[in-house]
């Protein structure tokens, strides 16, 4: 049956001692949920894993903007590589979908056309005196996460079930492009049956959605977000998704890609505010998590602990429907407590149950 | 005439992304671009395919090619392994070497990702830092992002020991031995060559177009926020 394809796309995921590479974009919108992978896997998980102060970018969105040159950020990774050789590691485990495309583009890129690596070689040599030998794995965080999903399971304080009704709490997965569509071999599930997060939702206790446009992009598009004249593609498409998974009602999206988990967020934050449509119940939003809040959420984190307070969408809906604990007062507070002030409301938020999460000045 | 198919050659991801491309359409069917504007790159492999020459050259100096978003939604779904999303890039690429992308209002963009994106990457390492998606310039970001953004070392301070400041940890000042191999990085590779043709030509352009101060901060603002293009 074709819908088991993914089975035909697995990979070897390395089981200790990660060299840990961050993201541009998830530290921006979601440290938290940074934070909560490292916490996940060495506090919960007993696992090794580094952060190394001095790995930079990949330069993937300015590779994807076409302004940094294929020989340039192939440069970059290669430096990559090297400090992760010099601290003595050798499993890579990169927290964006763009970065992960652009690791995997150019380990193959390299195989296939061997004078590439060797051109890289020599401009690593030629600019900083190093020279790197290639990760013996190479994955996503979120490959990570999946590999140890039962063991999350086995700890689990919370599952993904409505704890009023106990039916399983319906979830979008969005996958982002990167992660399989460039090379389906290196996703868990390839591009058509993906099941990288799939997996984790099932192991957890809800469902997945299946709906006509689950593999469309989110929109993001490089160039056409980062340059204003160009959003409505972004925007567009980001609809286009919204509008096709509404009918089927899910409780939550979670992404994959923390641009993905920011457009899908904000998106439906600019909807509302131009046309007066929500997506999700009672007048609100979809909540859309990373899959590391999630995770979070399933082993007994705190939402703010989380950085959920982060989103444009509030999450408490979902919170209420998982029966999760929290601090109303708590949610935007600054470093130790300090109140420094809430965002003004938004349409996205207005529905009719909004005044239970007015924080109280 | 220049020989834009053999340059394109030299690109390797154009020799993956093009080898007999049968005009199936099928990447026009799931193209994000293709959904939103007057986008084909079916058309795009085909005119590529024939090695027209003036035809390349109309596509080097046009809008069109600026349109794709990259996502490679069409790499897995073509029946002949072909990548228009391969193609496109080889094509932008080629396009500013050859100081053609400001003949188009979607190339003439390129110069504001060189600004704000690429001279972040050499500024902090990052692509992407807080203090860039500055509200004004992205009201989609909405009062979660301005209260983010007005009180950026307290909520980052939540999660990060290290904000702005080097060490382990979320949106850590990179060390500046690091920096320097980046900046070094990119000046052996051709990285910086890439930056500084960008600018020359915009400057070119912007003089050619009446702004007379070349590309300065009013043209630079232009091309990030005007759009004339029909979707």
């Amino acid at each position: 049956m074709k819908r088991n394809s993914w089975q035909d796309y697995q990979k070897q995921i390395a089981d200790d001692h990660y060299y840990y590479a961050r993201s541009c974009i998830r530290q921006n919108f979601f440290p938290g949920s940074e934070r909560a992978f490292i916490d996940i896997l060495t506090r919960d998980l007993g696992k090794d894993l580094l952060d190394d102060p001095k790995h930079s970018s990949c330069t993937g969105i300015g590779y994807h903007s076409d302004i940094v040159p294929l020989e340039t950020i192939m440069t970059v990774v290669a430096r990559q590589f090297s400090l992760m050789n010099e601290v003595g590691y050798e499993n890579f485990v990169t927290s964006c979908i763009t970065s992960f495309g652009i690791y995997t583009e150019i380990l193959a890129t390299w195989q296939e056309f061997p004078e590439t690596e060797e051109r890289t070689r020599e401009y690593l040599r030629k600019a900083t005196g190093r020279e790197f030998t290639k990760p013996a794995s190479l994955a996503h965080t979120s490959d990570i996460v999946f590999h140890f999903r039962d063991d999350i399971a086995a700890r689990a304080k919370r599952r993904l079930v409505n704890a009023a009704t106990g039916e399983p709490l319906r979830v979008v997965e969005h996958i982002g492009c990167h992660y399989a569509k460039i090379f389906p071999k290196s996703g868990i599930g390839g591009s058509e049956f993906p099941y990288v997060l799939a997996g984790m939702v099932e192991s957890w206790g809800g469902e997945c959605v299946d709906y006509p446009e689950r593999r469309h992009c989110c929109g993001f598009g490089f160039r056409n977000y980062l340059v204003q004249a160009n959003r409505g593609y972004s925007i567009a498409n980001s609809h286009k998704k919204l509008e096709s998974m509404a009918p089927y009602k899910p409780d939550f999206i979670v992404a994959n890609c923390p641009g993905c988990a920011m457009f899908l967020d904000k998106w439906q934050y600019t909807i509302a505010e131009m046309e007066g449509t929500t997506y999700g119940e009672n007048g609100h939003g979809i909540p859309v998590l990373t899959y590391e809040e999630m995770a979070g959420l399933v082993l007994g984190y705190d939402p703010w602990e989380l950085g959920m307070q982060m989103h444009q969408v509030d999450v408490e809906p979902l919170l209420d429907k998982m029966g999760v604990e929290y601090d109303p007062a708590a949610k935007y507070l600054g470093r130790n407590g300090k109140f420094i002030g809430k965002p003004d409301t938004a349409a996205v938020n207005c529905g009719q149950s909004e005044l239970l999460y007015d924080i109280k000045e | 005439m220049a020989k834009y198919f053999d340059m394109l050659m030299e690109d390797v991801r154009f020799r993956e992304g093009l080898h007999a491309c049968m005009n199936c359409g099928v990447c026009t069917g799931v193209c994000p671009a293709a959904e939103f504007y007057n986008y084909d790159p079916r058309q795009i492999v085909s005119i590529v395919q024939t090695r027209d020459e003036e035809a390349i050259e109309r596509l080097l100096k046009g809008d069109t090619i600026w349109f794709c978003g990259e996502c490679m939604s069409c790499r897995p779904r073509c029946p002949r392994g072909n990548t228009p999303g391969y193609v496109i890039q080889a094509l932008r690429t080629l396009s500013q070497k050859l100081g053609f992308f400001v003949e188009s209002e979607k190339g003439r963009q390129q110069l504001a990702l060189k600004r704000t994106i690429g001279e972040n990457i050499l500024r902090t390492g990052y692509c992407i830092v807080p203090k860039l998606v500055r509200p004004e310039l992205h009201p989609e970001q909405g009062p979660v992002w301005q209260w983010i953004y007005d009180h950026d070392r307290e909520v980052f301070a939540c999660f990060t020991p290290v904000y702005g400041r080097e060490g382990a940890g979320a949106l850590r000042r990179i060390d500046d031995e690091s920096l320097d191999e980046i900046r070094r990085i990119f000046d052996t590779s051709g990285g910086t060559e890439m930056f500084e043709t960008i600018e020359r030509h915009s400057d070119r352009k912007a003089r050619e177009m009446g702004y007379e101060q070349g590309a300065d901060d009013r043209y630079m603002m232009d091309v990030f926020q005007k759009n004339s293009v029909e979707p």
